[in-house]
């Protein structure tokens, strides 16, 4: 459920985020409470709290003090750029070594996207 | 405030020292792991913080005092151990009940709540019970006391998944609402991982490490790829394990910042280390070292 290859606390922020990316958390909506997520994802509440705390860091959640965790406005947005600039390093680039480990040129690429795209 | 403070903490019985010179300190309000293999210190050190045997050497404060005839700190401390006996004649009802005096948070909603979920038959006598409804007399006791300190020491012997994976619910759920610190003593360290946020390997009654369980995500990598590339990465580094197939190389390094880049760099597939394997490197490594302190704990390739 959560991607093992990064800190834990990293691994949760990274499916709230995917929860704000999909729809799920809207913005200005709640998100579930530190112990909560820490139950359901049965980990420690402390983890889930850093978590918590990369996403308010970084302006995605706001806390409102005593009431819980909100959706930022503009969070959806936000994420979408931030991820987007990160696509290229981690997705076209193993995409391309493996590609060329094959002998699959980026022509031939480029022709399997489109056929992909047109199922 | 730290709940546990130890320096230089040792016990030394004729033949063996169980345990030598460990300094450790735990926070208070945290689930704790104390990992190492079968005979590497922990019971005794869980004897130690709780009064049970004396220390042949060091000192050390639990909840900010002197464990050693306490009666103030024991109050406040609930220890499960492993393979706890009771009187025979005696029935989960009766050991539930002192357990209740004796415990000044006791919460008997929780030990009720607990009993039924685990099934626990409490008037059948003590010495018909299995060995994992034994245990389970330790999980509800251990949980429902809500101590401010509280050490399990391997509290699920007997158990089966599904019971094991009920005590973990009941911890969290518990430990989020009630925090208190928590010293879970264990041999599934897959399974707790993820719910521990500090860390201490004891091995051969020596502190192998201490760290955030956070920090240990990285304290390790794994690399994979063609034997050369690999040696090349590895030279210069610590290696906890190397294994070797034909051509192809895989190794457990302690990793620094870049490395796992480097590894990238370097054509190798880099991948994560989990706490049990790190654990098992760690010890055996420390076993090999031990053994003959000059070899290093690599293999020689075999291609």
């Amino acid at each position: 459920m959560l991607d093992d290859s990064k800190p834990l606390f990293v691994a949760v922020a990274e499916q709230i985020e995917d929860g704000i990316l999909d729809g799920t958390y809207a913005e200005e909506d709640p998100v579930p409470s530190t112990n909560e997520l820490a139950a359901f994802l049965r980990i420690n509440p402390a983890t889930a709290g850093k978590g918590f705390n990369l996403l308010v860091d970084a302006g995605v959640l706001i806390k409102r003090r005593g009431i819980g965790m909100f959706v930022a406005p503009g969070a959806r947005e936000a994420l979408r750029q931030r991820r987007r600039s990160a696509f290229q390093d981690q997705f076209i680039a193993p995409l391309l070594r493996e590609a060329a480990q094959l002998g699959i040129t980026a022509e031939d690429l480029a022709d399997m996207i489109t056929k992909e795209v047109a199922r | 405030m730290t709940a546990i403070v130890t320096q230089g903490l040792s016990k030394h019985y004729p033949e063996v020292r169980a345990l030598d010179g460990v300094s450790i300190e735990l926070e208070e309000h945290r689930i704790h792991g104390l990992l190492g293999r079968n005979g590497a210190g922990k019971t005794t050190l869980m004897q130690l913080l709780t009064g049970q045997v004396f220390a042949t050497a060091g000192s050390m404060q639990v909840l900010g005092a002197s464990p050693v005839e306490n009666a103030d700190v024991l109050s406040q401390t609930c220890f499960i151990q492993e393979s706890q006996r009771y009187p025979d004649t005696f029935r989960p009802i009766d050991v539930l009940r002192i357990a209740a005096g004796a415990y000044p948070n006791w919460e008997q909603a929780l030990a009720d709540q607990l009993v039924d979920d685990f099934r626990l038959p409490v008037k059948r006598t003590i010495k018909k019970l299995s060995r994992g409804q034994l245990s389970a007399i330790g999980i509800v006791i251990g949980l429902a006391s809500r101590a401010p300190l509280t050490f399990f020491d391997e509290p699920y012997l007997g158990l089966d998944a599904v019971a094991r994976r009920m005590f973990y619910d009941y911890l969290l759920a518990d430990f989020s609402q009630h925090p208190r610190t928590i010293v879970l003593s264990t041999h599934h360290i897959d399974e707790v991982a993820n719910l521990l946020e500090h860390v201490v390997i004891l091995d051969q009654g020596r502190v192998l490490l201490d760290a955030d369980t956070d920090e240990l995500q990285h304290a390790a990598i794994g690399v994979s790829g063609r034997a050369a590339d690999v040696d090349a990465f590895l030279a210069g580094r610590e290696v906890l394990e190397r294994t070797a197939l034909g051509s192809l190389a895989s190794a457990t390094v302690t990793a620094h910042d870049g490395d796992e880049r480097a590894a990238r760099d370097a054509g190798l597939d880099v991948s994560p280390v989990s706490l049990q394997a790190l654990f098992v490197h760690l010890t055996t490594a420390s076993a090999a070292g031990a053994a003959s302190p000059t070899a290093p704990a690599t293999d020689v390739a075999t291609n």
